[in-house]
Protein backbone atom coordinates (compact mmCIF):
# COMPACT_ATOMS: atom_id res chain seq x y z
CA UNK A 1 0.00 0.00 0.00
CA UNK A 2 1.36 3.24 -1.08
CA UNK A 3 1.71 5.71 2.00
CA UNK A 4 0.22 8.55 -0.27
CA UNK A 5 -2.50 7.33 -2.09
CA UNK A 6 -5.85 9.68 -2.44
CA UNK A 7 -8.66 7.28 -2.06
CA UNK A 8 -8.38 3.88 -0.49
CA UNK A 9 -10.86 1.28 -0.08
CA UNK A 10 -12.13 2.52 2.94
CA UNK A 11 -13.10 5.84 1.34
CA UNK A 12 -14.75 3.13 -1.59
CA UNK A 13 -15.98 1.29 0.93
CA UNK A 14 -17.63 4.71 2.57
CA UNK A 15 -19.23 6.08 -0.87
CA UNK A 16 -20.51 2.89 -2.18
CA UNK A 17 -22.47 2.74 1.43
CA UNK A 18 -23.80 6.13 1.03
CA UNK A 19 -24.82 5.36 -2.88
CA UNK A 20 -26.74 2.49 -1.67
CA UNK A 21 -28.15 3.90 1.38
CA UNK A 22 -29.62 6.63 -1.27
CA UNK A 23 -31.03 4.65 -3.65
CA UNK A 24 -33.16 2.31 -0.42
CA UNK A 25 -34.45 5.72 0.97
CA UNK A 26 -35.29 7.31 -2.55
CA UNK A 27 -37.36 3.55 -3.05
CA UNK A 28 -38.62 3.79 0.20
CA UNK A 29 -39.89 7.51 0.08
CA UNK A 30 -41.09 7.64 -3.88
CA UNK A 31 -44.42 5.41 -2.89
CA UNK A 32 -45.07 8.21 -0.50
CA UNK A 33 -45.21 10.91 -2.35
CA UNK A 34 -46.70 9.00 -5.82
CA UNK A 35 -49.83 8.01 -3.35
CA UNK A 36 -50.33 12.15 -3.99
CA UNK A 37 -50.77 11.42 -7.85
CA UNK A 38 -54.25 11.03 -9.62
CA UNK A 39 -54.83 7.01 -8.44
CA UNK A 40 -56.74 4.46 -10.35
CA UNK A 41 -60.50 5.34 -9.92
CA UNK A 42 -59.73 9.15 -11.12
CA UNK A 43 -57.90 7.56 -13.92
CA UNK A 44 -60.80 5.89 -14.74
CA UNK A 45 -63.16 8.99 -15.28
CA UNK A 46 -60.74 9.66 -18.52
CA UNK A 47 -63.65 9.49 -20.88
CA UNK A 48 -67.39 11.36 -21.23
CA UNK A 49 -69.96 10.57 -23.71
CA UNK A 50 -71.63 13.35 -24.13
CA UNK A 51 -75.31 13.38 -25.64
CA UNK A 52 -76.16 16.33 -28.21
CA UNK A 53 -79.25 15.98 -30.23
CA UNK A 54 -80.78 18.56 -28.48
CA UNK A 55 -78.57 21.36 -28.78
CA UNK A 56 -79.75 23.88 -31.33
CA UNK A 57 -78.13 25.93 -33.83
CA UNK A 58 -76.46 29.05 -31.14
CA UNK A 59 -77.03 27.15 -28.42
CA UNK A 60 -74.25 25.69 -25.93
CA UNK A 61 -74.17 23.09 -23.32
CA UNK A 62 -71.48 22.47 -20.61
CA UNK A 63 -70.55 19.29 -19.15
CA UNK A 64 -67.72 17.92 -16.57
CA UNK A 65 -65.18 16.02 -17.76
CA UNK A 66 -62.07 15.22 -15.37
CA UNK A 67 -63.82 17.81 -12.54
CA UNK A 68 -63.60 20.25 -15.55
CA UNK A 69 -66.04 21.97 -17.58
CA UNK A 70 -66.34 21.50 -20.84
CA UNK A 71 -67.85 24.27 -23.66
CA UNK A 72 -70.10 22.55 -26.39
CA UNK A 73 -70.85 24.91 -28.54
CA UNK A 74 -73.33 24.30 -31.90
CA UNK A 75 -72.48 27.92 -33.53
CA UNK A 76 -74.73 29.72 -36.50
CA UNK A 77 -73.13 30.46 -39.85
CA UNK A 78 -72.58 33.58 -38.87
CA UNK A 79 -69.85 32.56 -35.97
CA UNK A 80 -68.27 30.74 -38.09
CA UNK A 81 -67.67 32.97 -40.64
CA UNK A 82 -67.14 35.45 -38.17
CA UNK A 83 -64.07 33.01 -36.71
CA UNK A 84 -63.00 32.06 -40.03
CA UNK A 85 -62.54 35.65 -40.88
CA UNK A 86 -59.49 36.65 -38.95
CA UNK A 87 -56.00 36.98 -40.13
CA UNK A 88 -53.55 34.75 -38.18
CA UNK A 89 -51.19 37.88 -37.55
CA UNK A 90 -54.25 39.30 -35.39
CA UNK A 91 -53.85 36.50 -33.23
CA UNK A 92 -51.91 36.57 -29.96
CA UNK A 93 -51.71 32.78 -30.06
CA UNK A 94 -51.93 31.95 -33.78
CA UNK A 95 -54.28 28.87 -34.70
CA UNK A 96 -56.64 28.34 -37.34
CA UNK A 97 -60.43 27.92 -36.94
CA UNK A 98 -60.11 24.54 -38.80
CA UNK A 99 -57.69 23.23 -36.65
CA UNK A 100 -59.52 23.90 -33.54
CA UNK A 101 -62.98 22.97 -35.11
CA UNK A 102 -62.96 19.58 -36.92
CA UNK A 103 -66.42 20.00 -37.89
CA UNK A 104 -67.15 23.78 -38.41
CA UNK A 105 -70.67 23.39 -36.70
CA UNK A 106 -69.30 22.55 -33.34
CA UNK A 107 -66.68 24.01 -31.30
CA UNK A 108 -66.01 21.55 -28.39
CA UNK A 109 -62.83 23.35 -25.64
CA UNK A 110 -62.52 23.31 -21.97
CA UNK A 111 -64.53 25.97 -20.44
CA UNK A 112 -61.07 27.01 -18.63
CA UNK A 113 -59.83 30.59 -18.74
CA UNK A 114 -56.06 29.90 -19.71
CA UNK A 115 -54.77 33.14 -17.11
CA UNK A 116 -55.55 31.78 -13.89
CA UNK A 117 -58.48 29.26 -14.75
CA UNK A 118 -61.91 30.73 -13.54
CA UNK A 119 -64.63 29.60 -15.98
CA UNK A 120 -65.44 32.41 -19.11
CA UNK A 121 -68.95 33.32 -19.71
CA UNK A 122 -70.36 32.74 -22.95
CA UNK A 123 -71.97 35.45 -25.71
CA UNK A 124 -69.82 38.06 -23.90
CA UNK A 125 -66.90 40.41 -24.43
CA UNK A 126 -65.84 42.39 -27.41
CA UNK A 127 -65.21 39.85 -30.02
CA UNK A 128 -69.14 37.56 -29.68
CA UNK A 129 -67.52 35.07 -27.74
CA UNK A 130 -66.19 34.19 -24.20
CA UNK A 131 -65.20 37.14 -21.56
CA UNK A 132 -63.46 35.61 -18.76
CA UNK A 133 -65.01 37.88 -15.14
CA UNK A 134 -62.06 37.10 -13.29
CA UNK A 135 -59.45 39.25 -14.97
CA UNK A 136 -61.00 40.54 -17.74
CA UNK A 137 -59.71 38.27 -20.98
CA UNK A 138 -61.80 38.61 -24.27
CA UNK A 139 -62.01 35.13 -26.28
CA UNK A 140 -63.36 35.05 -30.69
CA UNK A 141 -66.14 32.90 -31.67
CA UNK A 142 -63.36 29.97 -31.91
CA UNK A 143 -62.50 30.36 -28.40
CA UNK A 144 -59.22 32.45 -29.11
CA UNK A 145 -57.72 34.24 -26.96
CA UNK A 146 -57.72 37.88 -28.35
CA UNK A 147 -57.49 40.32 -25.25
CA UNK A 148 -56.16 40.40 -22.03
CA UNK A 149 -54.16 38.54 -19.86
CA UNK A 150 -54.56 35.37 -20.58
CA UNK A 151 -51.32 33.60 -22.88
CA UNK A 152 -53.16 30.97 -25.05
CA UNK A 153 -56.19 30.39 -26.30
CA UNK A 154 -59.01 28.19 -24.44
CA UNK A 155 -57.29 24.33 -24.84
CA UNK A 156 -59.27 21.75 -27.36
CA UNK A 157 -59.51 17.98 -25.64
CA UNK A 158 -58.83 15.40 -27.56
CA UNK A 159 -62.76 14.33 -28.62
CA UNK A 160 -64.40 12.08 -31.35
CA UNK A 161 -67.97 11.88 -32.60
CA UNK A 162 -69.23 8.49 -31.72
CA UNK A 163 -72.06 8.94 -34.19
CA UNK A 164 -74.12 11.93 -35.44
CA UNK A 165 -75.42 12.64 -31.81
CA UNK A 166 -72.31 11.16 -29.23
CA UNK A 167 -69.05 13.29 -28.56
CA UNK A 168 -67.00 11.18 -26.43
CA UNK A 169 -63.90 13.54 -25.04
CA UNK A 170 -61.54 12.09 -23.65
CA UNK B 1 -27.48 18.58 30.23
CA UNK B 2 -24.58 19.34 28.60
CA UNK B 3 -21.21 18.37 30.79
CA UNK B 4 -18.92 21.25 29.56
CA UNK B 5 -19.84 24.51 27.53
CA UNK B 6 -20.00 24.21 23.73
CA UNK B 7 -19.26 27.15 21.61
CA UNK B 8 -19.73 27.29 17.90
CA UNK B 9 -17.07 27.83 15.44
CA UNK B 10 -18.72 29.77 13.31
CA UNK B 11 -19.81 33.62 13.75
CA UNK B 12 -23.07 33.03 12.06
CA UNK B 13 -23.29 29.34 14.49
CA UNK B 14 -22.57 31.38 17.63
CA UNK B 15 -25.19 34.48 16.54
CA UNK B 16 -27.65 31.40 16.35
CA UNK B 17 -26.48 29.59 19.44
CA UNK B 18 -26.22 31.89 21.75
CA UNK B 19 -30.37 33.18 20.74
CA UNK B 20 -31.24 29.28 20.04
CA UNK B 21 -29.14 27.12 22.00
CA UNK B 22 -30.18 24.93 19.15
CA UNK B 23 -26.37 23.78 18.12
CA UNK B 24 -25.70 23.09 21.97
CA UNK B 25 -28.18 20.72 21.65
CA UNK B 26 -27.16 18.59 18.55
CA UNK B 27 -23.36 18.98 20.21
CA UNK B 28 -24.91 17.87 22.81
CA UNK B 29 -26.50 14.72 21.11
CA UNK B 30 -23.39 13.66 19.61
CA UNK B 31 -21.04 13.67 22.60
CA UNK B 32 -23.54 11.99 25.29
CA UNK B 33 -20.87 9.78 27.01
CA UNK B 34 -22.20 6.56 26.06
CA UNK B 35 -21.62 3.44 28.35
CA UNK B 36 -19.63 1.02 26.15
CA UNK B 37 -20.84 -2.35 27.17
CA UNK B 38 -24.00 -1.49 25.84
CA UNK B 39 -25.27 -4.51 23.86
CA UNK B 40 -28.12 -5.00 21.17
CA UNK B 41 -30.85 -4.99 23.50
CA UNK B 42 -30.00 -1.35 24.21
CA UNK B 43 -30.42 -0.90 20.57
CA UNK B 44 -34.47 -1.06 20.72
CA UNK B 45 -34.66 2.72 21.76
CA UNK B 46 -34.08 3.88 18.68
CA UNK B 47 -35.91 1.12 16.31
CA UNK B 48 -39.00 2.51 18.56
CA UNK B 49 -38.44 6.10 17.15
CA UNK B 50 -38.03 4.53 13.88
CA UNK B 51 -41.55 2.59 14.56
CA UNK B 52 -43.05 6.10 15.82
CA UNK B 53 -42.29 8.59 12.99
CA UNK B 54 -43.16 5.99 10.39
CA UNK B 55 -46.60 5.47 12.05
CA UNK B 56 -47.03 9.33 12.28
CA UNK B 57 -45.96 9.32 8.19
CA UNK B 58 -47.80 6.45 6.93
CA UNK B 59 -50.60 7.58 8.87
CA UNK B 60 -50.93 11.48 7.59
CA UNK B 61 -50.95 9.70 4.48
CA UNK B 62 -54.06 7.34 4.89
CA UNK B 63 -56.01 10.51 6.69
CA UNK B 64 -55.67 11.48 3.13
CA UNK B 65 -57.53 8.83 1.62
CA UNK B 66 -59.59 8.07 4.42
CA UNK B 67 -63.13 8.78 5.26
CA UNK B 68 -64.38 8.19 8.99
CA UNK B 69 -67.86 7.69 8.25
CA UNK B 70 -69.64 4.24 9.32
CA UNK B 71 -70.76 4.06 5.62
CA UNK B 72 -68.09 5.07 3.63
CA UNK B 73 -65.37 3.85 5.91
CA UNK B 74 -64.86 0.02 4.75
CA UNK B 75 -64.94 1.49 1.30
CA UNK B 76 -62.38 3.65 1.59
CA UNK B 77 -60.29 1.44 2.93
CA UNK B 78 -60.88 -1.29 -0.10
CA UNK B 79 -60.37 2.38 -2.09
CA UNK B 80 -56.96 2.80 -0.75
CA UNK B 81 -56.18 -1.35 -0.83
CA UNK B 82 -57.35 -0.83 -4.88
CA UNK B 83 -56.45 2.39 -6.37
CA UNK B 84 -54.77 4.24 -4.16
CA UNK B 85 -51.11 4.71 -5.58
CA UNK B 86 -49.20 2.47 -3.83
CA UNK B 87 -51.67 2.31 -1.17
CA UNK B 88 -51.76 -0.93 -0.13
CA UNK B 89 -47.95 -0.96 0.58
CA UNK B 90 -48.61 2.38 2.91
CA UNK B 91 -51.66 0.69 4.42
CA UNK B 92 -50.03 -2.98 5.12
CA UNK B 93 -46.58 -0.60 6.73
CA UNK B 94 -48.84 0.94 8.77
CA UNK B 95 -50.99 -2.13 10.31
CA UNK B 96 -47.80 -4.47 10.33
CA UNK B 97 -46.13 -1.21 11.62
CA UNK B 98 -48.57 -1.40 14.93
CA UNK B 99 -47.77 -5.11 15.58
CA UNK B 100 -43.75 -4.64 15.19
CA UNK B 101 -43.99 -1.30 17.38
CA UNK B 102 -45.61 -3.22 20.04
CA UNK B 103 -42.90 -6.02 19.36
CA UNK B 104 -40.02 -3.58 19.92
CA UNK B 105 -41.66 -2.14 23.18
CA UNK B 106 -41.78 -5.44 24.62
CA UNK B 107 -38.50 -6.56 24.31
CA UNK B 108 -37.47 -2.59 25.29
CA UNK B 109 -39.77 -2.97 28.91
CA UNK B 110 -38.59 -6.81 29.52
CA UNK B 111 -34.95 -5.30 28.76
CA UNK B 112 -35.33 -3.10 31.61
CA UNK B 113 -37.00 -5.54 33.72
CA UNK B 114 -34.02 -7.68 33.27
CA UNK B 115 -31.40 -4.99 33.52
CA UNK B 116 -33.06 -3.41 36.46
CA UNK B 117 -33.51 0.13 34.00
CA UNK B 118 -36.75 1.38 36.02
CA UNK B 119 -34.79 1.64 39.29
CA UNK B 120 -32.90 4.88 40.89
CA UNK B 121 -32.13 7.37 39.95
CA UNK B 122 -34.31 6.62 36.19
CA UNK B 123 -37.71 6.09 37.90
CA UNK B 124 -39.11 9.28 35.67
CA UNK B 125 -37.66 7.85 32.84
CA UNK B 126 -39.54 4.67 33.08
CA UNK B 127 -42.87 6.26 34.41
CA UNK B 128 -43.06 8.32 31.13
CA UNK B 129 -42.21 4.87 29.03
CA UNK B 130 -45.52 3.81 30.72
CA UNK B 131 -47.70 6.25 30.08
CA UNK B 132 -46.57 6.17 26.39
CA UNK B 133 -47.18 2.63 26.57
CA UNK B 134 -50.40 3.24 27.65
CA UNK B 135 -50.90 5.66 24.75
CA UNK B 136 -49.89 3.16 22.56
CA UNK B 137 -52.65 0.58 23.41
CA UNK B 138 -55.08 2.73 22.96
CA UNK B 139 -54.04 4.52 19.84
CA UNK B 140 -53.34 1.07 18.50
CA UNK B 141 -57.06 -0.22 19.78
CA UNK B 142 -58.93 3.03 18.52
CA UNK B 143 -56.42 2.72 14.91
CA UNK B 144 -57.90 -1.03 14.80
CA UNK B 145 -61.56 0.35 14.90
CA UNK B 146 -60.94 2.53 11.73
CA UNK B 147 -61.70 -0.12 9.04
CA UNK B 148 -64.98 -0.47 10.48
CA UNK B 149 -64.55 -4.45 9.78
CA UNK B 150 -66.47 -6.67 11.79
CA UNK B 151 -63.41 -7.23 14.40
CA UNK B 152 -63.61 -3.62 14.61
CA UNK B 153 -66.48 -2.87 15.30
CA UNK B 154 -67.18 -6.00 17.81
CA UNK B 155 -63.74 -4.79 19.64
CA UNK B 156 -64.96 -1.59 20.07
CA UNK B 157 -67.88 -2.77 21.75
CA UNK B 158 -66.34 -5.27 24.03
CA UNK B 159 -62.99 -2.73 25.29
CA UNK B 160 -66.09 -0.07 25.57
CA UNK B 161 -68.24 -1.72 27.09
CA UNK B 162 -65.59 -2.64 30.03
CA UNK B 163 -66.45 1.01 30.95
CA UNK B 164 -70.12 -0.08 31.97
CA UNK B 165 -68.59 -2.31 34.96
CA UNK B 166 -67.81 1.11 37.09
CA UNK B 167 -70.81 0.89 39.34
CA UNK B 168 -73.27 3.71 39.27
CA UNK B 169 -72.12 5.68 36.37
CA UNK B 170 -71.01 2.61 33.81
CA UNK B 171 -74.08 3.13 31.68
CA UNK B 172 -73.71 7.03 31.51
CA UNK B 173 -70.00 6.41 31.15
CA UNK B 174 -70.26 4.42 27.71
CA UNK B 175 -73.30 6.24 26.19
CA UNK B 176 -70.98 9.43 26.77
CA UNK B 177 -67.60 7.70 25.04
CA UNK B 178 -70.79 6.27 21.95
CA UNK B 179 -72.23 9.33 21.45
CA UNK B 180 -74.93 7.32 21.51
CA UNK B 181 -76.53 4.11 23.00
CA UNK B 182 -74.59 1.69 20.71
CA UNK B 183 -70.93 1.92 18.89
CA UNK B 184 -71.63 3.99 15.64
CA UNK B 185 -71.29 6.75 13.17
CA UNK B 186 -70.49 9.38 16.64
CA UNK B 187 -67.61 6.92 18.06
CA UNK B 188 -66.02 5.87 14.80
CA UNK B 189 -65.96 9.75 13.92
CA UNK B 190 -64.14 10.22 17.76
CA UNK B 191 -62.03 7.24 17.35
CA UNK B 192 -60.56 9.01 14.08
CA UNK B 193 -59.98 12.21 15.80
CA UNK B 194 -58.29 11.00 18.59
CA UNK B 195 -56.35 8.35 16.78
CA UNK B 196 -54.85 11.24 14.94
CA UNK B 197 -54.06 13.27 18.43
CA UNK B 198 -52.37 10.58 20.70
CA UNK B 199 -49.31 9.60 18.19
CA UNK B 200 -48.20 13.60 18.83
CA UNK B 201 -48.85 13.14 22.32
CA UNK B 202 -46.65 9.86 22.59
CA UNK B 203 -43.70 11.95 20.49
CA UNK B 204 -44.03 14.58 23.25
CA UNK B 205 -43.70 11.67 25.75
CA UNK B 206 -41.08 10.25 23.80
CA UNK B 207 -38.92 14.23 24.22
CA UNK B 208 -39.35 13.83 27.71
CA UNK B 209 -38.24 10.20 28.17
CA UNK B 210 -34.98 11.36 26.27
CA UNK B 211 -34.50 14.13 28.33
CA UNK B 212 -35.09 12.26 31.33
CA UNK B 213 -33.10 9.73 30.31
CA UNK B 214 -30.22 12.60 29.22
CA UNK B 215 -29.94 13.72 33.00
CA UNK B 216 -28.63 10.39 34.52
CA UNK B 217 -27.51 8.68 31.08
CA UNK B 218 -27.56 4.97 30.03
CA UNK B 219 -28.45 2.01 32.28
CA UNK B 220 -25.93 -0.90 31.42
CA UNK B 221 -25.76 -4.38 31.29
CA UNK B 222 -23.40 -4.23 34.94
CA UNK B 223 -25.94 -1.70 35.94
CA UNK B 224 -23.45 0.31 37.89
CA UNK B 225 -23.23 3.65 38.07
CA UNK B 226 -20.35 4.86 35.70
CA UNK B 227 -17.93 8.04 35.39
CA UNK B 228 -18.54 10.47 32.42
CA UNK B 229 -17.01 10.65 30.39
CA UNK B 230 -14.40 8.01 31.42
CA UNK B 231 -12.78 5.27 29.86
CA UNK B 232 -16.14 3.04 30.25
CA UNK B 233 -17.89 5.74 28.16
CA UNK B 234 -18.03 6.17 24.44
CA UNK B 235 -20.12 9.83 22.50
CA UNK B 236 -23.01 8.57 21.11
CA UNK B 237 -21.99 9.28 17.59
CA UNK B 238 -20.44 7.54 15.69
CA UNK B 239 -20.36 4.50 17.98
CA UNK B 240 -23.80 4.11 19.14
CA UNK B 241 -24.95 6.01 16.04
CA UNK B 242 -24.24 2.91 13.63
CA UNK B 243 -24.42 0.28 16.22
CA UNK B 244 -28.14 1.31 16.19
CA UNK B 245 -28.74 2.25 11.92
CA UNK B 246 -27.12 -1.69 12.02
CA UNK B 247 -30.04 -2.88 14.34
CA UNK B 248 -32.46 -0.99 12.84
CA UNK B 249 -31.90 -2.74 9.44
CA UNK B 250 -31.93 -6.29 10.97
CA UNK B 251 -35.55 -5.14 12.43
CA UNK B 252 -36.36 -4.12 9.22
CA UNK B 253 -35.88 -7.01 7.69
CA UNK B 254 -38.55 -8.76 9.66
CA UNK B 255 -40.94 -5.64 9.15
CA UNK B 256 -40.72 -6.07 5.72
CA UNK B 257 -40.58 -9.78 6.06
CA UNK B 258 -44.59 -8.80 7.36
CA UNK B 259 -45.43 -6.20 4.92
CA UNK B 260 -44.45 -7.96 2.09
CA UNK B 261 -44.72 -12.06 2.32
CA UNK B 262 -47.57 -12.13 5.26
CA UNK B 263 -49.23 -9.00 5.73
CA UNK B 264 -52.23 -10.73 7.02
CA UNK B 265 -50.95 -13.29 9.27
CA UNK B 266 -51.08 -10.57 12.68
CA UNK B 267 -54.59 -9.61 12.03
CA UNK B 268 -57.95 -11.36 11.76
CA UNK B 269 -59.87 -12.16 8.31
CA UNK B 270 -63.05 -10.94 9.81
CA UNK B 271 -62.14 -7.27 9.72
CA UNK B 272 -62.42 -8.10 5.90
CA UNK B 273 -66.49 -8.29 6.31
CA UNK B 274 -68.08 -4.71 6.64
CA UNK B 275 -69.39 -4.11 10.46
CA UNK B 276 -72.69 -5.73 11.01
CA UNK B 277 -74.10 -4.55 14.51
CA UNK B 278 -76.91 -7.43 14.24
CA UNK B 279 -74.05 -10.15 14.35
CA UNK B 280 -71.51 -10.53 16.16
CA UNK B 281 -68.17 -13.06 14.83
CA UNK B 282 -67.93 -16.07 16.90
CA UNK B 283 -64.58 -15.50 18.19
CA UNK B 284 -63.84 -11.93 19.34
CA UNK B 285 -59.69 -11.50 19.79
CA UNK B 286 -58.11 -8.16 20.37
CA UNK B 287 -54.65 -7.99 18.43
CA UNK B 288 -51.92 -9.90 19.67
CA UNK B 289 -50.53 -7.59 21.94
CA UNK B 290 -53.25 -6.82 23.96
CA UNK B 291 -53.62 -10.64 24.47
CA UNK B 292 -52.10 -11.10 28.05
CA UNK B 293 -54.38 -7.84 29.48
CA UNK B 294 -57.29 -9.80 27.71
CA UNK B 295 -56.80 -12.86 29.31
CA UNK B 296 -56.39 -11.40 33.01
CA UNK B 297 -59.93 -9.85 32.38
CA UNK B 298 -61.43 -13.24 31.39
CA UNK B 299 -59.83 -14.79 34.33
CA UNK B 300 -61.72 -13.02 36.56
CA UNK B 301 -65.28 -14.41 36.78
CA UNK B 302 -66.66 -10.97 37.80
CA UNK B 303 -67.17 -8.12 35.54
CA UNK B 304 -66.06 -5.14 37.98
CA UNK B 305 -63.08 -7.11 39.24
CA UNK B 306 -61.96 -8.19 35.79
CA UNK B 307 -61.96 -4.87 34.41
CA UNK B 308 -60.25 -4.04 37.64
CA UNK B 309 -57.34 -6.23 37.59
CA UNK B 310 -57.17 -5.84 33.77
CA UNK B 311 -56.11 -1.75 34.74
CA UNK B 312 -53.68 -3.06 38.01
CA UNK B 313 -51.63 -5.62 35.49
CA UNK B 314 -50.53 -2.45 33.67
CA UNK B 315 -50.15 0.01 36.71
CA UNK B 316 -48.45 -2.83 38.93
CA UNK B 317 -45.83 -1.98 36.42
CA UNK B 318 -45.88 2.02 37.53
CA UNK B 319 -44.71 1.55 40.78
CA UNK B 320 -42.82 -1.38 40.06
CA UNK B 321 -39.54 1.10 41.09
CA UNK B 322 -40.96 0.75 44.46
CA UNK B 323 -41.85 -2.47 44.74
CA UNK B 324 -38.57 -4.04 43.65
CA UNK B 325 -36.24 -2.75 46.48
CA UNK B 326 -33.06 -4.77 45.72
CA UNK B 327 -29.80 -2.16 45.25
CA UNK B 328 -28.22 -4.14 42.91
CA UNK B 329 -30.01 -3.22 39.28
CA UNK B 330 -28.40 -5.92 36.94
CA UNK B 331 -30.11 -9.68 36.80
CA UNK B 332 -26.28 -10.86 36.24
CA UNK B 333 -25.66 -10.04 39.64
CA UNK B 334 -29.17 -11.12 41.22
CA UNK B 335 -29.00 -15.12 40.69
CA UNK B 336 -32.40 -15.59 42.13
CA UNK B 337 -34.40 -12.72 40.06
CA UNK B 338 -32.88 -13.86 37.12
CA UNK B 339 -34.51 -17.38 37.33
CA UNK B 340 -37.50 -15.42 38.32
CA UNK B 341 -37.33 -13.07 35.37
CA UNK B 342 -37.61 -15.98 33.03
CA UNK B 343 -40.81 -17.40 34.88
CA UNK B 344 -42.55 -13.92 34.37
CA UNK B 345 -41.57 -13.57 30.40
CA UNK B 346 -42.61 -17.49 29.95
CA UNK B 347 -46.27 -15.95 32.26
CA UNK B 348 -46.93 -13.23 30.02
CA UNK B 349 -45.95 -15.71 26.90
CA UNK B 350 -48.67 -18.02 29.06
CA UNK B 351 -50.95 -15.27 29.16
CA UNK B 352 -51.03 -14.13 25.51
CA UNK B 353 -51.57 -17.47 24.40
CA UNK B 354 -54.71 -17.95 26.46
CA UNK B 355 -55.72 -14.97 26.01
CA UNK B 356 -56.23 -15.73 21.95
CA UNK B 357 -57.86 -19.40 23.02
CA UNK B 358 -61.78 -19.55 23.73
CA UNK B 359 -62.42 -18.82 27.64
CA UNK B 360 -63.23 -22.10 29.01
CA UNK B 361 -62.13 -25.41 30.45
CA UNK B 362 -58.36 -26.08 30.53
CA UNK B 363 -57.84 -22.32 28.91
CA UNK B 364 -59.45 -20.76 31.89
CA UNK B 365 -57.92 -22.70 34.70
CA UNK B 366 -54.22 -21.74 33.16
CA UNK B 367 -55.40 -18.05 32.67
CA UNK B 368 -56.32 -17.92 36.39
CA UNK B 369 -52.80 -19.35 37.56
CA UNK B 370 -50.49 -17.21 34.90
CA UNK B 371 -52.62 -14.24 36.65
CA UNK B 372 -52.07 -15.30 40.03
CA UNK B 373 -48.61 -15.67 39.36
CA UNK B 374 -48.34 -12.20 37.53
CA UNK B 375 -49.10 -10.60 40.58
CA UNK B 376 -47.54 -12.43 42.78
CA UNK B 377 -44.03 -11.65 40.82
CA UNK B 378 -44.78 -8.04 41.14
CA UNK B 379 -46.31 -7.77 44.71
CA UNK B 380 -45.14 -10.78 46.77
CA UNK B 381 -42.10 -12.14 45.14
CA UNK B 382 -39.99 -8.78 44.35
CA UNK B 383 -40.31 -6.93 47.66
CA UNK B 384 -38.89 -10.41 49.12
CA UNK B 385 -36.16 -10.93 46.81
CA UNK B 386 -35.00 -7.31 47.21
CA UNK B 387 -34.69 -8.45 51.21
CA UNK B 388 -33.56 -11.62 51.10
CA UNK B 389 -31.59 -12.18 47.88
CA UNK B 390 -27.76 -12.71 48.36
CA UNK B 391 -26.24 -10.97 45.33
CA UNK B 392 -23.01 -11.59 43.59
CA UNK B 393 -20.17 -8.82 44.13
CA UNK B 394 -20.57 -5.91 41.62
CA UNK B 395 -17.90 -4.34 40.07
CA UNK B 396 -16.73 -0.80 40.62
CA UNK B 397 -16.39 0.36 36.90
CA UNK B 398 -16.59 -1.37 33.74
CA UNK B 399 -13.12 -1.59 32.91
CA UNK B 400 -12.28 -2.32 36.85
CA UNK B 401 -12.14 -6.43 36.14
CA UNK B 402 -9.94 -5.83 33.50
CA UNK B 403 -7.58 -2.87 34.36
CA UNK B 404 -8.39 -2.11 37.36
CA UNK B 405 -9.21 1.08 35.81
CA UNK B 406 -12.08 3.97 36.11
CA UNK B 407 -13.21 3.56 40.04
CA UNK B 408 -16.13 5.01 40.55
CA UNK B 409 -16.02 6.95 44.08
CA UNK B 410 -20.24 7.01 44.15
CA UNK B 411 -19.97 3.15 43.07
CA UNK B 412 -17.47 2.18 46.07
CA UNK B 413 -19.17 4.23 48.68
CA UNK B 414 -22.83 2.56 47.37
CA UNK B 415 -21.09 -0.71 47.33
CA UNK B 416 -20.45 -0.86 50.84
CA UNK B 417 -24.05 0.07 51.82
CA UNK B 418 -25.01 -3.11 49.64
Amino acid sequence: MEEDKKTNRRDFIFSASYALGAVGVGAAVWPLIDQMNPDASVKALASTEVDVSGVEKGQSITVLWRGKPVFIRRRTEEEIAKAKDVKLEDLPHPETDEERAKNPEWLVMLGVCTHLGCVPLGDKGEYGGWFCPCHGSHYDTSGRIRKGPAPTNMEVPKYEFVNANTIKIG
Amino acid sequence: MSDHEYTPKSKLGKWFNDRLPLLTLSNHLQEYPTPKNLNYWWTFGGILTFCLITQIITGLILAMHYIASADLAFGSVEHIMRDVNYGWLIRYVHANGASMFFLAVYIHIFRSLYYGSYKSPREVIWIIGMIIYFLMMATAFMGYVLPWGQMSFWGATVITNLFSAIPLVGESITNWLWGGYAVDNPTLIRFYSLHYLFPFLIFGLVILHIWALHVPGNNNPIGIDIKKPSKDTVPFHPYIVVKDLFALLIFLIVFAFFVFYSPNILGHADNYIEANPLVTPAHIVPEWYLLPFYAILRSIPDKLFGVIAMFAAIFVLVILPWLDTSKVRSAIFRPLYKQFYWFLVADVLILGYVGAMPAEGLYLLVARVATAYYFLHFLVILPVLGAKEKTLDVPLSLTEPVFGGSPNEAMLKKKKEI
